[in-house]
């Protein structure tokens, strides 16, 4: 029978919540790097026991951390995160020019076919890559120094690059997005970028269809339709059929069209989820209600799934690397909250119950289906 | 031996207690005490230090013997006692939030 294992990472350390097919009854293990920010955890998708994990602290900087017995134990792996050449400026939030400065890694996105490379995405925003397990990284520095790399600016959580995406029919084809700069498509595995944001409006910026400096929370993309995408941005659900070259809005009837998260059910791709959140600021759900959004049909039409879910007096956050789906079906959907409350759908939306209740505030939630 | 003493998150990083003992050749510094540690301990590299310019991470401090020695020279020699072993080299994490 099929396994899932849910990878939680939180600002107090990771946890991994281990259940069989059902979904039903789980194990919590954890907390592993007590103390710490995990920003990320995700295992590799051609050896599921080998982990990488992005632990950092404001005050003791990045650490990267690799487990090749599915977090049973960890070793310290390389944590030089330098940029190529000389950084130019970027925009601060007042506008002046900024040095690029490293801070720590959002994302993490292992190889489909390595389980030694891997993606990662930095704040300040720059893709770097191992190729030897994590012991050195290198920049891929074609994203941050495209033309309009200097005129982007942080966002509230930081300049991030916080999704990175690869197509599993062609792997040099890749997918990236930065808060504020927009999203990113590569044909060469990373090494050379083309902005894809016509169609996207931000009322944040000078010129609110600019080809740079959107907000983008997430990306989202079915492996068997990668040219439809799915995006979350600062306001406004956006769908792509063209592989981002033009976006158009689906936020239909969400009570809000704020949010962080996206995601697409495994085996229905035109089925989504995203998670409204009141406004940018107010970063808690609306009316007290956690209610997750989900289409059938691609966009514009969606509903609300509330069974299991608290429906009154609830005010917390879904992060945008906090949402999941499993390779089962019917397909799992997981989300973690700023509350710490992790919850489970076993069953495509439609019921939800959660798996821990009162773990630290979730940064990131990933999945891995096991056989 | 040079003892020095580590914040919380180091010693679990490191998987060593509070105190650890080192070995350090001639006069100990900021620099040679630091280097030592990270030799004796390599998940610590970057963490006290920027990896690149090796310089103090800012939400720490470096005290000893009841004074701040965060902003002397990391060529500048330790006190005696610190060299002595009789008082620690502490590494302090800033109050900044939980």
């Amino acid at each position: 029978m099929s396994r899932v294992r849910v990878l939680v990472g939180t600002r107090k350390g990771a946890f991994i919540l281990t259940s069989d097919g059902s979904r039903k009854s789980w194990k919590v293990d954890g907390p592993q790097f007590a103390g710490w920010e995990i920003y990320h955890v995700k295992g590799s998708p051609v050896d599921q026991d080998r982990l990488y994990a992005s632990q950092s602290s404001s005050w003791f900087g990045q650490v990267m951390q690799r487990s090749d017995d599915a977090g049973k134990s960890w070793q310290t792996v390389g944590n030089q995160f330098a940029y190529e050449g000389t950084p130019d400026t970027h925009q601060w939030y007042d506008g002046s020019p900024h040095p690029w400065e490293f801070k720590r890694i959002w994302h993490l996105e292992p190889s489909l076919s390595d389980p030694d490379t891997v993606f990662a995405g930095a704040e300040d925003a720059a893709l770097f890559q191992t190729k030897d397990g994590g012991q050195t990284w290198s920049e891929l520095p074609g994203l941050r120094t495209e033309p309009t790399g200097h005129t982007w600016a942080p966002g509230a959580g930081g300049l991030c690059l916080h999704t990175i995406l690869i197509d599993k029919n062609d792997e040099k084809r890749m997918f990236a997005a930065v808060s504020a700069a927009g999203a990113f498509r590569s044909e060469d595995a990373g090494k050379t970028w083309k902005r894809i944001n016509r169609g996207l409006r931000s009322n944040h910026i000078p010129d609110p269809d600019a080809d740079a400096g959107h907000c983008v929370h997430r990306i989202a993309m079915h492996p068997a339709r990668p040219n439809v995408l799915f995006m979350q941005k600062h306001w406004d659900v956006m769908r792509t059929d063209d592989g981002g070259d033009t976006w158009h809005e689906v936020s239909g009837n969400l009570p809000t069209d704020f949010g962080f998260v996206v995601d697409i059910n495994s085996n229905e791709p035109d089925t989504v989820y995203v998670i409204p959140i009141t406004s940018d600021s107010q970063h808690f759900v609306p009316d007290g209600k956690l209610r997750v959004y989900r289409t059938k049909s691609g966009g514009d039409e969606w509903e609300a799934l509330t069974e299991g879910l608290p429906q009154k007096d609830c005010y917390v956050n879904v992060l945008r690397d906090a949402m999941a789906v499993d390779g089962l079906d019917p397909c799992g959907v997981y989300f973690g909250t700023s509350g710490g409350q992790v919850y489970a759908s076993p069953d495509g939306g439609d019921t939800w119950a959660p798996i821990v209740r009162d773990l630290p505030a979730v940064l990131s939630v990933e999945v891995q289906t096991l056989p | 031996m040079i003892k020095v003493v580590l914040p919380a998150n180091l010693q679990t990083l490191a998987g060593v207690g509070r105190t650890v003992e080192l070995e350090v050749e001639g006069t100990p510094t900021q620099r040679s005490v630091l280097d030592a540690l990270e030799a004796a301990y390599p998940p610590l590299r970057g963490t006290i230090r920027d990896m690149t310019t090796k310089r103090r991470r800012p939400l720490l401090r470096f005290f000893a013997c009841e004074e701040d020695l965060s902003d002397e020279s990391p060529d500048s020699p330790l006190p005696a006692q610190v060299a002595e072993g009789t008082e620690p080299f502490l590494i302090i994490g800033a109050i900044a939030g939980g």
